[in-house]
């Protein structure tokens, strides 16, 4: 029990004083998660916009597979790209394997499904006159695709949010692919791997410090989230009054 | 001869099997205000989703401003034409961004937008309604944001599906108003469908009954409301719209039997076939019989109730089904419901004989 509480105050030290060892994890987790999301959103949204908009065949099975690829565990993906990155494997030649890249890579494949997935139905959510309406308003093709897309902007900002959630707080692909390396040179090991780690060498408090840290992103992400939309809501509630007084004056 | 913004030749829509607009031929004049009135599914809409260059037709040719109009590539003669829907739809965002879209799709500079959109606004009676979430808006206000939102684009053709048929009395009013605006000063042409016949009567310069995918008659709206045809007999579908056999009575009213027992008193001396048509909001709803001067009261029960934004529609089956607008406030205060048993009362003089 000592040892719990001793790790938790020493945490707390660590957190406050700004531990070089902390930060160096904490930005490593951040970089690589995030744009392992910019990736997965270059290719995941196009594909999103593709299976919603398009009328074609085994477009429910396709969708069924995406959804149901949200729940792979990420320790069997970790698995196969371990394999394929391996030094026999069908992209060994790239000598990506413990590296940033391979992590950016794997969390990238891993998030694709939730993109897609919340995606599709934040696309196909969208009003189906607005495609119609754009178009009869002068735009064309593409204008009336980006217009489908802005009315599912929220979906689509949600979807986002999400996938860096799971990006940030997976650590099956992170450790087979990454290597959760932490000596010299280029160093892979992240939040959730750096947490492993130490728990297994005995480092309480360092892991705790790191299981603090990782639930606050998770938390601010998610809270400048909603601050954003409360904003926008106060805003919209302050404006209100405003114009029913202004059209109390103008019916008098 | 004036010339014709566009022309449909022997145009056919169909999906699958089903022939919605069957081999239809018809010019749209420039500066005219056309009316295609007929029931829900004579093919209105589609006629005015092709004249938009949204639908492809499955066969004929489609003429615009005497250039045929090559389907593959519309997004040029799309810029011509606009569309406002019946459905209202609106982008989620500010009235301003709703209707600046068009110019800025245009590639229209922002001080000009700025100027337009304020004009549009000003146009539909919604000044100072720019920065407003447009979807937040009443229904009325709505549909006046998609009217502005077309307006702006000063196309050639406006093309108007049922502008107020969800709307109440006032803000159809305006709207109708609007449209009467801009034809008179821009000279658009403007093709609107509508199932009202009130609104056929008194807007356009032009009528064409639609019935089945096909036109079954066109010209001025006397020439066509005086040609009784048997095609307007079909227009039962139209809202409050009968025909029969007129009557004349000793006091020098008549009286047209419609069917089911339904006898309808108008001032007009008629005699033989005669279609009549009462506005709506003339038909006063009452749960018991009252006594007054209107000649016509029958009795019947609530088959459908609607609701408009500050009005409730009725439908009142007396044998024949009326359609009814009171206020929300009277549906409401007379704590009317389905299969309710009421009694609709409207006077002979407002029953128009067409």
């Amino acid at each position: 029990m000592a040892d719990v509480l001793g790790g938790i105050v020493e945490a707390f030290q660590l957190i406050v004083t700004g531990d070089p060892e902390i930060l160096g994890i904490v930005s490593r987790s951040l970089l690589f998660s995030g744009t392992a999301v910019i990736l997965a959103i270059l290719w995941g949204t196009p594909l999103a916009m593709l299976i919603a908009m398009k009328e074609f065949r085994g477009k429910t099975l396709l969708k069924t597979y995406f959804s149901t690829l949200i729940g792979l565990p990420t320790v069997v993906l970790g698995l196969i790209l371990f394999l394929i990155f391996s030094r026999g494997g069908p992209l060994g030649f790239l000598g990506l394997l413990y590296t940033p890249a391979a992590i950016i890579i794997g969390q990238a494949i891993l998030v694709t499904p939730i993109l897609v997935s919340i995606g599709v139905s934040a696309i196909e959510s969208v009003d189906p006159e607005i495609m119609s309406l754009s178009k009869t308003l002068g735009a064309s093709e593409s204008q009336a695709q980006v217009a489908v897309l802005k009315e599912a902007a929220s979906g689509i900002i949600l979807s986002d949010i999400a996938s860096f959630n799971r990006a940030i707080g997976e650590l099956g692909v992170v450790l087979l692919v990454g290597g959760n390396i932490a000596g010299f040179g280029i160093r892979t090991d992240v939040l959730t791997t750096a947490i492993s780690r130490n728990v297994q060498i005995g480092e309480i408090g360092l892991a705790v410090a790191l299981g603090i840290l990782l639930v606050l992103i998770l938390f601010t992400i998610n809270i400048i989230i909603v601050v954003l939309r409360k904003a926008n809501y106060i805003v919209e509630l302050a404006k209100a009054p405003y114009f029913r007084l202004k059209r109390y004056r103008e019916t008098k | 001869m004036m010339m014709a913004v566009a022309e449909l030749k022997k145009v056919t829509k169909a999906y699958g099997n089903k022939i919605v607009v069957d081999a239809v031929n018809l010019q749209i004049r420039e500066g005219e205000i056309l009316a295609l009135l007929g029931p829900n599914g004579s093919g209105k809409t589609t006629i005015l989703k092709i004249l938009a260059f949204i639908e492809n037709p499955t066969g004929g040719e489609v003429k615009f401003q005497g250039e045929k109009v090559n389907f593959k590539n519309t997004e040029k003669v799309r810029l011509q034409s606009t569309l406002v829907f019946q459905k209202t739809t609106l982008f989620g965002t500010s009235v301003y961004n709703n209707i600046a879209y068009g110019l800025k799709m245009r590639k229209v500079p922002k001080e000009t937008r700025d100027r337009e959109v304020k004009k549009a606004l000003e146009i539909v009676k919604l000044e100072g309604f720019e920065k407003r979430n447009a979807r937040k808006l009443s229904g009325g206000e709505q549909q006046r944001v998609a009217i502005a939102r077309a307006l702006v684009l000063k196309t050639k053709l406006l093309l108007l599906d049922e502008p107020t048929a969800n709307l109440d009395p006032k803000n159809a009013g305006i709207l109708e108003e609007v449209i009467d605006t801009v034809n008179r000063e821009n000279k658009t042409a403007i093709v609107m469908a509508t199932h009202n016949m009130f609104q056929a009567k008194k807007l356009p310069h032009r009528i064409a009954l639609m019935d089945e995918g096909k036109i079954t008659e066109i010209g001025a709206p006397a020439e066509v409301f005086g040609k009784l045809s048997k095609n307007l007999a079909r227009f039962a579908a139209v809202d409050n719209t009968f025909t029969g056999t007129a009557k004349a009575t000793a006091s020098g009213t008549s009286k047209v039997d419609i069917g089911n027992n339904v006898q309808i008193e108008v001032t007009a001396q008629r005699q033989g076939a005669t279609a009549v048509f009462i506005n709506p909001q003339d038909i006063i709803v009452s749960k018991t019989a009252v006594e007054s001067s209107a000649r016509n009261v029958f009795k019947g029960k609530i088959t459908e109730i609607a609701d408009l934004d500050s009005l409730v529609k009725l439908k009142v089956d007396v044998g024949k089904p009326f359609t009814v607008q009171i206020t929300k406030r009277s549906f409401s205060e007379m704590g009317l419901c389905l299969n309710a048993e009421v009694f609709i009362t409207f006077k002979a003089s407002s029953v128009q004989v067409l």
